[in-house]
Parts: C-alpha cells; structure tokens; sequence
C-alpha cells in the first residue's frame, strides 16, 4: 500500500457553473434575456414580477419559473392568472435554484417563442448567492422593512446582482431605515450598482424599473 | 445553509479524482475557504460523515485552509482585513473598496492511498 497527494486545484461550484454556461448559450441561442430575481421572503418578488408582467407581456412574450422549496404552486398560479407561461420548480426543500434545476424549467417552456424569462429564486439572502443559473441579470430586491442593515450581513448577495430595488418605499414614513447607511454599504460591495426605489404597491419608481429591462432587451438586440 | 449541495460536489470531485488515480481510499481532503464564501466548516464537516459512508472516502478527514478577507481601497489604496463586518477603509474611510482575497472555495488535494 502507497500513499500518496494528488493535486486538485479546482472551483466546488465549478460543476454549476458549467451547467449554467450551457443554459447561457442557450438562451442566447433564442435571444431571451433572462433575469434571475432573488430576495428573503416577502420582499416582494412575486409582485414585483407581476407587476413587470402588466408592463411588458402586451410587447414582448414573457414566462416565468418559479422555485419554490415546497410542492406548492401558490406563485406560479398567480403568474399563470396574468396570462403568462409558469413552470414551479419544487426544490425540495433546497435553500436555493442551481443550473440543474434551471435547466430543467427551461426544457418545459417554449424557448423559441420567448424573449424574456424571470426567475424567482427561493426566498432567501444566503445559499442563492452561490449559484450561477446562467441567466443575464441577476437582480436583488431589498424591502425596507428588513432593515438598512442588510448589506453588512448579507454581502454575497449584494456582491454578485446588476440591480439593486428597494421595494415597499410606501412604509418609510412609518419605519426606521436609514437609507445613507443602506447605501453606503451597497456601495462597497457593488459600486454604482443600478437601484431602483419603488412601491408595487402604490407604483412609484416602476416606470425606471421597466424602463431597465427595456435597456437590456434592446442593448443585447443591437449586438 | 446550502453545505448539503456543496459538500455533495465536494465528494463528486473527489471521488472523481481519486477514481482517476486508482485510489483505493481516501484518506484526506484539503479545502480552501475564503471567509466572504459563506461556508461554515462545522456543517460541511456534518454532512461529509454522513455522504461518505460507503464510499472510497470513509473515515477520511477533511481539511480547511481559511483565507481573510482582504480589501483594497480605491481612493488610498490601503489594503486592510476585514475583523467583523464589512468596514469602509480602515485609513480615509472611503467606500470605494474592492474585494481582493475572501472569495475563495476550493479543493485544493487529496491525499490517497493505493
């Protein structure tokens, strides 16, 4: 008997980013932008994305994926009300989507009709952080009533997402968040991130929030 | 929270690995973990006992490296390690800071034996 070290040097999440990188290609293959949204529970990302739909379905063909940890289709249903393909992916109790997952929502959706799909991720600040699902933009909905101090204790999260949006603005008067704190801890983990404050409740802010899916559609159109 | 699925692909590349090298067991894993990564060792530990049953790496130990998290600031460039939580420059304040080492998750070696 030998013993001997044998040299690795590889990435753990190397394995999703490889799945993910192939949804990517696929994607681009049918020109969908796919938007990955992510947040704790009851941010707000289910209305929000209804919201999104009353804006654009009437001029682009929108589906979306719905993961969820238990067998429940409470969102997708609701998506489905609005006119709009949904596909639940039940986790199973996972914390988070990764690619496989994703990849599997994406075989039940007619890719080539589509030009956007957005991705509701399981509700949760931490373990969606980690996995690359190979969509576009990966998009972050902080609500103020968790609180101005999030960014200090979830990092990860902010690091990785191309728009920040700060959802139920309506409740500011009634709660504490100091939103220069908020800010500035954004700003050091994600400078000049894109952010948009904004009520799906009242509609404030909403037009700059449809406006910057608009921008990417047309900016991946031109190339 | 997601240590279940990372400590899974932790063993899939192991096995992998240790397969390519006709190991007969596994006896020791080295993990780097950078501290921004969000791993907790103790859980990784957890589910390592309880994934590797039955499998080449039975018994074996893993072992983490840590790395700090380093940042480096824009404006002074004063590289400073993050103690607690996430700090503007430890030298102007300013927030302008980029995150140079912290991010790190990786499986470094394997020791086997054959």
């Amino acid at each position: 008997m030998t013993t001997s070290r044998v040299p690795v040097v590889e990435k753990i999440m190397d394995a999703n980013d490889q799945v993910a990188q192939q949804i990517r290609q696929k994607l681009d293959s049918h020109g969908i932008l796919a938007i990955n949204i992510m947040a704790s529970p009851g941010a707000g990302k289910t209305s929000l994305i209804l919201k999104t739909i009353t804006a654009l379905s009437s001029k682009y063909k929108m589906a979306v994926i719905e993961g969820d940890t238990a067998p429940v289709t409470i969102d997708a249903d609701k998506v489905l009300a609005s006119g709009v393909p949904a596909v639940q992916i039940n986790t199973g109790g996972e914390c988070h989507l990764d690619a496989m997952m994703m990849s599997r929502g994406l075989e039940q959706l007619p890719l080539e009709q589509l030009d956007i799909i957005i991705v509701e991720n399981v509700g949760n600040l931490i373990c969606p952080a980690a996995f690359n699902l190979g969509t576009h933009k990966n998009v972050l909905i902080a609500s103020v009533p968790e609180g101005d101090d999030k960014p200090y204790k979830y990092p990860n999260i902010y690091r990785g997402v191309h728009a920040l949006i700060i959802n139920k603005t309506d409740l500011l008067p009634y709660i504490t968040f100091n939103i220069d704190y908020f800010r500035q801890g954004v700003e050091m983990l994600n400078p000049a991130l894109a952010t948009f404050p904004l009520s799906c409740k009242t509609g404030d802010g909403l037009s700059e929030w449809i406006s910057w899916i608009e921008n990417q559609l047309n900016t991946r159109k031109a190339k | 929270m997601h240590e279940l699925s990372v400590t899974e692909n932790i063993l899939s590349l192991v096995r992998q690995y240790a397969q390519n090298a006709n190991a007969r067991k596994v006896t020791d894993i080295y993990l780097v973990i950078g501290r921004l990564a969000g791993i907790i060792d103790d859980s990784v530990q957890f589910y390592w006992d309880i994934l590797c049953k039955d499998t080449l790496c039975e018994g074996s130990q893993l072992h983490f490296r840590h790395v700090p998290a380093t940042m480096l600031c824009q404006d002074c460039g004063n590289q400073y390690t993050l103690e607690k939580e996430l700090t503007p420059c430890t030298v102007c304040g300013s927030p302008k800071v980029t995150v140079i080492t912290g991010d790190e998750f990786m499986l470094e070696s394997i020791e086997i034996e054959r």
